[in-house]
């Protein structure tokens, strides 16, 4: 018995010795699950990064099993949807996973970011780490928006029909760019089958791409930390940094267990409550497109309604655009606004923890505006916000390179 | 051959030509999947002006039809919609339509080619929304001064009754006006321009 226990043993020995000659998969493997070291000091916000690519996996698991039934065609589709929901076996549960995992990619996503605004992982050497993260978000975007048209109900409808034509407040160019992304001189069934080509194979393609970048950027610098610390900078005599441990297999516990507390949750909304109250999936949507009618309340899915509402606060169809594009795309800067030489917030000074305060409640706040049905009251909040947003990057600018710090430590805290 | 006789120049001139030709090379293979992105032949046949019956139309009434796959209106506008027309010109835009994407046989405040009909684009010149006619005159929770117009949901554009936009709202211009025509009294061919009309 404990011999043939000993040729197993050896067998799979041979056999990983068989595959190392001819790929490097014990090699890379020490590389960057074993020998990786990572700070000893993350937190709850270090879940962020190993659970939205979870999701990532799972979205695209159920997308390929949702296009098995699904039909890309404006007479089509929204019944296949509902063939989906009704007469597919547990296509229900397939339907609901890709809907629910859309909405808790950008829950993740968003506190993946503000993670880095708290401990200051977008600064020097990160900078491209951060890059390639807006640039996965941007693809996000652009994926959920994409997708959320193919059921092919009111909101899929309109919610196409304005951002398209935010392409044609683009002076000249305009009028013929939205043809072109339509195919057709109005949203159509060659809009619907173009934009399906793209949610399966290309933007998913895109994503996949930049998240490779992404990993291997992050495992050129390593992680940062909570205290902001370069922790190769202090090595032990093994060569090793001090207040590193390697990634596997203490990450990868720790990670799973942040799977399973993850998955509670999901299941919850998944199985209790997908629609969340229309935050997940709006009850327009549950109606079949019809071009002769705008929905009474138009809005988009909550993960995009902070933007939403700073294009509904400026009262002019091209500076709305050019603002609601600065917005987003101002935060691909951040690396070169944030001039503070201390990274966490832990050792910034009360001016950061306002600033940073002020710009989160902007955010959220936009974002429940961008929801709201707008009286001219919301409309004045909506600007108030608006300029906290854009004054935050502004003021970070101006303030983080005098801005009062306090002595950062050597070692990492508990 | 030894290193010394390498020509450096030649080399970088070689490199260059070669990337520069390449990238030509792409550019021209892009023009196709780029082109591919346009409406098809398909997509510009369908055009045909369409026919609409309006002899059942009652005052006040708004008909919706498509034509080009826009939403067109045709409201049949009471005498008190006509004369109301000119009380909100301070706050409209373009009280003259001067800058309206609209035919040129359309002028004045009724916009339309008889006043008791208006023809008219639907969608917001904003995003594209359709906006809901609220004829009611009065107090709205969007305006407290309304005289009757259209209301957009999505982003709170508002028009009169004869499609001019309000000041300080998103929508930049009036909404559109189709060329149409009369056939006959209770006819309206969209798509096509009176005789002689340009």
């Amino acid at each position: 018995m404990a011999k043939s226990a000993s040729s197993l043993a050896k067998r799979a020995g041979d056999l990983m010795n068989w595959l190392d000659d001819r790929l490097p998969v014990t090699s890379f493997w020490n590389a960057v699950m074993t020998g990786y070291q990572a700070p000893k000091n993350f937190n709850f916000w270090y879940y962020m990064g190993s659970l939205a690519l979870l999701v990532l996996v799972m979205q695209i698991l159920t997308g390929i099993f949702l296009t098995m039934h699904y039909k890309p065609s404006a007479a089509e589709a929204f019944a296949s949807v509902e063939y989906i929901m009704r007469d597919v076996d547990w296509g229900w549960l397939l339907r609901y996973m890709h809907s629910t995992g859309a909405s808790f990619f950008f829950i993740l996503i968003y506190l993946h970011m503000f993670r880095s605004l708290l401990y200051g992982s977008h600064q020097k050497p990160r900078e491209l780490l951060w890059v390639f993260g807006m640039f996965i978000y941007l693809a996000l975007m652009a994926e959920a928006f994409l997708g959320y048209v193919l059921p092919w109900g009111q909101m899929s409808y309109w919610g196409a029909q304005v951002i398209i034509n935010l392409f044609g407040a683009i002076p000249k160019i305009g009028e013929p760019l939205t043809q072109w992304i339509r195919g057709d001189y109005f949203i159509s069934d060659a809009t619907l089958n173009k934009f399906f080509a793209l949610h399966v194979i290309a933007v998913p393609l895109a994503i996949l791409g930049l998240v490779m970048l992404h990993l291997v950027a992050l495992r050129e610098n390593g992680s940062n930390n909570p205290d902001g610390i370069e922790i190769k900078a202090n090595k032990g005599p093994d060569g090793t940094p001090i207040d590193g441990i390697p990634f596997h297999p203490y990450y990868t516990v720790k990670d799973i267990f942040g799977v399973g507390m993850f998955l509670i949750l999901f299941s919850f909304i998944l199985f209790m409550w997908p629609e969340v109250g229309g935050l997940f999936l709006e009850a327009d949507n549950f109606i079949p497109a019809n071009p002769l009618v705008t929905p009474e309340h138009i809005k988009p899915v909550w993960y995009f309604t902070p933007y939403y509402a700073i294009l509904k606060a400026v009262p002019d169809k091209l500076m709305g655009v050019i603002m609601m594009g600065a917005s987003v795309t101002i935060l691909f800067f951040l690396p070169w606004l944030d001039r503070s030489p201390v990274k966490s917030i832990r050792y910034r000074g009360l001016w950061y923890k306002v600033l940073l305060g002020m710009f989160t409640i902007a955010f959220v706040r936009l974002g429940m505006l961008g929801m709201a049905a707008g009286t001219p009251a919301e409309t004045w909040e909506m600007r108030v916000w608006t300029l906290v947003y854009f004054m935050f990057f502004v003021l970070l600018y101006f303030m983080s390179p005098g801005g009062k710090t306090k002595p950062v430590p050597d070692r990492v805290t508990h | 051959m030894s290193s010394d006789d390498v020509n450096k120049g030649r080399r970088r001139f070689l490199v260059a030509t070669t990337s520069a030709v390449g990238a030509v090379g792409v550019g021209f293979a892009a023009i196709p999947f780029i082109q591919s992105w346009m409406p098809s032949a398909k997509a510009q046949a369908v055009g045909a002006p369409v026919e609409v019956n309006i002899s059942k139309l009652k005052e006040g009434q708004l008909l919706k039809v498509q034509w080009r796959g826009q939403t067109i209106g045709i409201l049949r506008r009471t005498d008190e919609m006509i004369s109301g027309l000119g009380k909100v010109d301070e706050v409209l835009v373009d009280p003259e339509s001067a800058n309206a994407d609209q035919p040129a046989y359309i002028h004045g405040e009724p916009r339309a080619l008889r006043p008791d009909y208006l023809v008219v684009n639907m969608h917001c010149t904003h995003l594209g929304c359709i906006p809901q006619m609220i004829p009611e005159v009065g107090p709205q929770p969007f305006d407290d001064h309304w005289n009757g117009g259209f209301y957009c949901p999505c982003h709170k554009s508002k028009f009169d009754l004869s499609g001019r936009v309000y000041k300080g709202v998103p929508a930049p211009t009036n909404l559109r006006i189709p060329p149409y025509s009369f056939l006959d009294d209770g006819t309206v061919m969209i798509g096509v321009s009176p005789q002689g009309a340009v």
